[in-house]
């Protein structure tokens, strides 16, 4: 009896393509700066200051995107700043995830007191503005790259487990998980085997979701100059810097802002791309 | 009676289930319960067929559920074979969990939408630690009439009627004494639900199950089962053997529901 039901496979969408595509080269970039910068990111020459990038009259080929008004390169600059993005997406964001995620699942499936008392913190947390949070934090932790990663799961980490411990719940009472009672299976084997599973293309979604949540509070905190010390290139210090000169070097300001708008947004399209794509079930 | 004790595999007595009623929960405090199950008393004899008929809200399948201890009961005694189970820990009753399995009536969500059908029913072997699980699978598929190529296949990718073949294919591979089956045919289409019915008969006959069969339709009831087991509000008010029952129903709540078989003949079969 012939049959399509089993072959019905979904391509992976542009989105996944796009976005994926950027954040490789972001990767590459972060990786291979030291390599591929044309100039050293923090060498000033102020009789190069604000060349414009290379389209525009009066630029500098040597400066592709051309200069802030130090006179540093900004292509330079960007690839820099990206390792520092990077470095924040990734582990502030995986940490986050698997604290959120952990309390979430526990939460929706354990119940009882263990679901009170994370609930009730949850709570709690959500009365707290997160960016004056986030600066209350860095304060007391001092500026640097631990404090900002400790910061952003300090604060995030509601994120995850609200949504986690609400899917639990809901797969928890699925018949499945009965069944795999029936079976003799643990309940930290169901939460790990059974609903786990189920979970994590929303856990997925959400990761990605929250690297990009990541890298706009890295921005956010060098902005106010609460980040890393101010001679090591962020997306988020080179915004600050080119508010102060957008009249006379547009770039300054555009370039970081394009490359910070073009990063959180991948992020959100992969998640969103790689839900769809790993889910076998066809909604 | 003549039936001797050991031909038992089920002795239930004085079983009390409660359920907490969140709606009248006050501020603080416990929430009052309602009795569910009030004081039940029956056996299930090996090889029989029970039927647990009655209304919705009746307590079919809190008793089903209670008889497999997925659920604590208040108080009484669930004998099953020579153990009572009535209030074993968890960890207690998972060696004992082979002995009686359970058919779930909605085949969607019983069954783990992100496992293949060979692994749905090779998890529970692999739990109670069975051997030769490849061909187990393979065997369990075979008694359900599905191919052996299904075993690659995820549920969704399968008809109702397919999904509930698996639910069946799951609970027999253990080979258990006890199958519960708690209305598993209520989420099919007309066709798949006699088809369902038919294997179900089937395998009663060849495999000797002791099934209890809960639903809500006495045709069905009447074709399957041995006994019938009428609950009324958490309470038995028939316990009788099929022909029995239908011939001469004592109570006057079987009255209504035997009223309610909608005629001619449920028997009745198309040429
Ligand atoms: N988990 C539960 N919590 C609270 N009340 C429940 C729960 N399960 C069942 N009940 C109540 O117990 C009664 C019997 O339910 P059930 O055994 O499912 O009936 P049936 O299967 O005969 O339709 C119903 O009134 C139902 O609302
Ligand atoms: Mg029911």
């Amino acid at each position: 009896m012939p049959d399509a039901r089993g072959q019905i496979r979904r391509l992976p969408g542009l989105r996944l393509w796009l976005s994926g595509g950027w954040l490789l080269l972001l990767v590459l970039a972060a990786i291979f700066a030291p390599m591929i910068s044309p100039h050293d990111p923090l060498e000033q020459d102020l009789f190069a200051a604000r060349l414009p990038p290379f389209w525009e009259q009066g630029a500098d080929p040597a400066y592709l995107l051309g200069t802030d008004s130090l006179g540093r390169d900004l292509l330079s600059r960007m690839l820099y700043g990206a390792r520092l993005a990077l470095t924040v997406a990734l582990v502030a964001g995986t940490l986050t995830c698997l604290v959120g995620a952990t309390l979430g699942l526990i939460a929706g499936y354990y119940r009882g007191w263990a679901d009170l008392v994370i609930s009730r913190l949850v709570d709690i947390w959500m009365a707290f503005p997160p960016v004056l949070f986030a600066i209350l934090l860095i304060a007391v932790l001092g500026t640097g790259l631990t404090s900002i990663i400790i910061a952003i799961v300090v604060i995030d980490w509601t994120r995850f487990s609200r949504v986690v411990r609400a899917e639990a719940m809901s797969q928890g009472a699925m018949d499945y998980v009965a069944s795999a009672q029936v079976a003799g299976r643990s309940r930290l084997g169901i939460a790990l085997a059974e609903i786990l599973p189920n979970v994590l293309p929303t856990i997925v979604a959400l990761l990605t979701l929250e690297m990009g949540i990541a890298v706009i509070v890295e921005a956010i905190l060098s902005f106010v100059n609460l980040s890393i010390s101010t001679d090591q290139p962020t997306w988020g210090g080179m915004i600050a810097e080119g508010r102060t000169s957008i009249y006379q070097a547009w770039w300054v300001l555009v370039f970081p802002l394009f490359a910070l708008f073009l990063t959180v947004l991948s992020f959100s399209q992969l998640g969103e791309g790689l839900k769809d794509y790993f889910d076998p079930v066809l909604r | 009676m003549n039936a001797a004790v050991s031909d038992q595999i089920y002795k239930v007595q004085d079983l009390r289930v409660s359920f907490p009623d969140l709606s009248k929960k006050p501020l603080f405090g416990a929430a009052p319960r309602t009795q569910v199950l009030k004081g039940l008393t029956f056996d299930v004899a090996k090889g029989d067929v029970l039927g647990i008929v009655g209304g919705s809200g009746s307590g079919k399948s809190t008793l089903g559920r209670a008889m497999i201890r997925l659920l604590d009961p208040d108080s009484g005694s669930i004998r099953f074979e020579e153990t009572e189970i009535a209030h074993l820990r968890e960890d207690d009753l998972r060696p004992l969990r082979k002995h009686f399995q359970m058919i779930f009536q909605d085949p969607m969500s019983s069954l783990n939408p992100r496992r293949q059908v060979g692994g749905i029913i090779a998890g529970p072997l692999r739990l109670q630690g069975f051997d030769n699980i490849k061909v187990r699978v393979g065997e369990a598929l075979e008694m359900v009439g599905l191919p052996k190529s299904f075993e690659t296949r995820y549920p969704h990718e399968l008809s109702g009627g397919q999904r509930q073949r698996v639910g069946i294919a799951r609970a027999i591979a253990l080979k258990p004494d006890f199958i519960l089956a708690d209305e598993i045919v209520s989420g099919l289409d007309v066709s798949s639900q006699a088809q369902v019915l038919n294997l179900l008969e089937q395998l009663v006959r060849e495999l000797g199950l002791t099934l209890a069969f809960v639903s809500h339709d006495l045709s069905v009831i009447r074709r399957l089962c041995s006994r019938i087991l009428v609950l009324h509000h958490g309470e038995i008010v028939e316990n009788a053997a099929t022909a029995e029952l239908f011939d001469n129903p004592q109570a006057a709540y079987t009255r209504t529901l035997l009223d309610a078989i909608p005629l001619p003949d449920p028997d009745q079969v198309w040429a």
